[in-house]
């Protein structure tokens, strides 16, 4: 199976982690992920902020250069990327006018829709049961927060994909590596995205409210599908503590590296190690020892 | 507060429309918006009202306000109005409009970090990070805040010294060009 792959500007960089892990752990259950040729940035937030035909035309591109290099559908890890991706192509094919203005600006056809898929869903495409045939470590004493974040799910006119208000594919998909899942009150709520180097207040206060609550109701680790939230929640840990004195290391994973975890993968392998607040699964009698 | 009345000609409420394929006086002021909006507390008109300013004819009031520029984007206002008023997408508008208009930005260092990413699309035709910070931090002098996580990213291999560059850049380029506010 040869799925398209929209990795985005995080995936090269500060989320450098979050590629690793997603090529081992689809490798390691049997689909290749081919590249978009020439990708270009999705114009992410700065752009639909400021112009929203920049932003139609720039995420366009990206969508007219994987229908040349032959592909219905494809994957896009960020949250962010995905939710622009999947706007902006709606936005574009839903008037004919839009799509001859915005094929003028990207000077290319758009010759078909091409299937965006989010995280959740490229493991539904690979099938659960492969995770579950592959899963080599039972991580039954973990206990996760699943955290959707904003744009994971939204808007869910256009991405039809869960619930926006409860989602539940992700407690579905972690409970497949044994792990638990807590309920908890914040799994969708905004971690304050783009604002991260222009208002680090708010992202402060906003990202200190998301890893109290979960560690409130139990949770051991955070999971995201994005690297946005992963770098509000991981690398603004140390900032958060200055702001908020009491506050205590919590460790933030990308789904891909527990799947991995669980798929026998070490820490190392999965990038764990680059992330501002260190993470080591521990077995279970390991923890009985400590206490 | 002065009532902009306007029958015949092309209001910032017909602009909103024509951007975003919506009518604003859909909205019946529940409030739901307001209420759910994890950045309410920090602007200084609430989101239901500013599409109320839009209604009524209030515009400059709306489009001076901060409330678009803290707006981020996460949509829960959108996901939960009764009307299906997708409110994240007005915000989009207002914001645009306002940069169309020349009206002076409540938020500067918002709207300098957007310029200065976007910068960096138009030149690598991907976002490169060293140059956004460097970029952000020329146009805001804020020059201390980060700095120290830029070593610990540097040693975790995730700072990129040179950027990645795209092969055609001027594709990008022409893009940004061609959607160029007059």
């Amino acid at each position: 199976m040869k799925l398209g792959y929209f990795p985005g500007c995080s995936q090269t960089g500060t989320a450098i982690e979050y590629d690793i892990s997603l090529k081992k752990v689809v490798d390691k259950l049997g689909t290749s992920l081919d590249e978009i040729k020439d990708w270009s940035c999705c114009g992410a937030t700065s752009a639909h902020v400021t112009n929203h035909k920049l932003a139609n035309a720039l995420a366009m591109r990206n969508i007219a250069l994987a229908g040349e290099q032959g592909l219905d559908e494809l994957v896009a890890p960020c949250a962010a990327c995905y939710n622009r991706l999947v706007v902006s192509q709606h936005d574009t094919l839903s008037r004919k006018e839009t799509k001859e203005e915005i094929e003028s600006i990207i000077e290319a056809k758009i010759d078909k829709e091409i299937k965006v898929m989010n995280l959740i869903e490229l493991f539904r495409k690979i099938g659960y049961d492969k995770i579950t045939a592959g899963k080599v470590k039972d991580l039954k004493n973990l206990s996760v927060a699943c955290y959707y974040g904003c744009l994971l799910v939204r808007p869910a006119g256009i991405t039809k994909f869960d619930d926006p208000e409860q989602p539940e594919s992700m407690e579905e998909l972690v409970k497949l590596t044994g792990a638990k899942t807590v309920d908890w009150n914040y799994k969708i709520e905004c971690c304050g995205a783009g604002h991260s180097l222009s208002r680090r207040d708010i992202v402060l206060d906003l990202s200190h409210k998301i890893i109290e609550d979960a560690k409130k109701h139990g949770a051991d680790v955070m999971v995201v599908a994005c690297p946005m939230c992963h770098t509000n929640l991981d690398m603004r840990q140390r900032a958060m503590k200055r702001e908020y004195p009491e506050h205590n290391d919590f460790p933030v994973l990308y789904l891909t590296e527990l799947i991995g975890l669980a798929l026998g993968m070490s820490e190392k392998e999965l990038g764990i190690d680059k992330h501002y607040i260190n993470y080591k699964y521990k077995e279970p009698a390991e923890v009985k020892a400590a206490v | 507060m002065s009532s902009h009345v306007h029958n015949h000609a092309h209001t910032v409420a017909d602009e909103i429309a024509e951007k975003t394929f919506q009518d604003v006086s859909i909205c019946y002021q529940c409030g739901k918006c307001s209420a759910g909006c994890p950045v309410r507390y920090y602007m200084d008109v609430a989101p239901n009202k500013v599409v109320r300013l839009i209604q009524l004819g209030f515009y400059e009031e709306a489009l001076n306000s901060s409330t678009p520029w803290l707006c981020a984007g996460c949509q829960t206002c959108s996901t939960r109005c009764p009307q299906e008023f997708d409110l994240a997408k007005f915000m989009d508008a207002v914001r645009e409009i306002a940069l169309e208009k020349g009206v002076e930005v409540k938020e500067k260092h918002i709207m300098d970090f957007h310029k200065a990413f976007l910068d960096q699309i138009k030149w690598f035709g991907k976002s490169y990070e060293v140059g956004l910070t460097a970029d952000y931090k020329a146009r805001t002098l804020d020059l201390l805040t980060d700095v120290d996580s830029a070593p610990g990213l540097f040693f975790k291999g995730k700072l990129n010294i040179l950027p990645h560059k795209i092969k055609d850049k001027e594709s990008v380029r022409k893009i940004f060009k061609k959607t160029a506010k007059k």
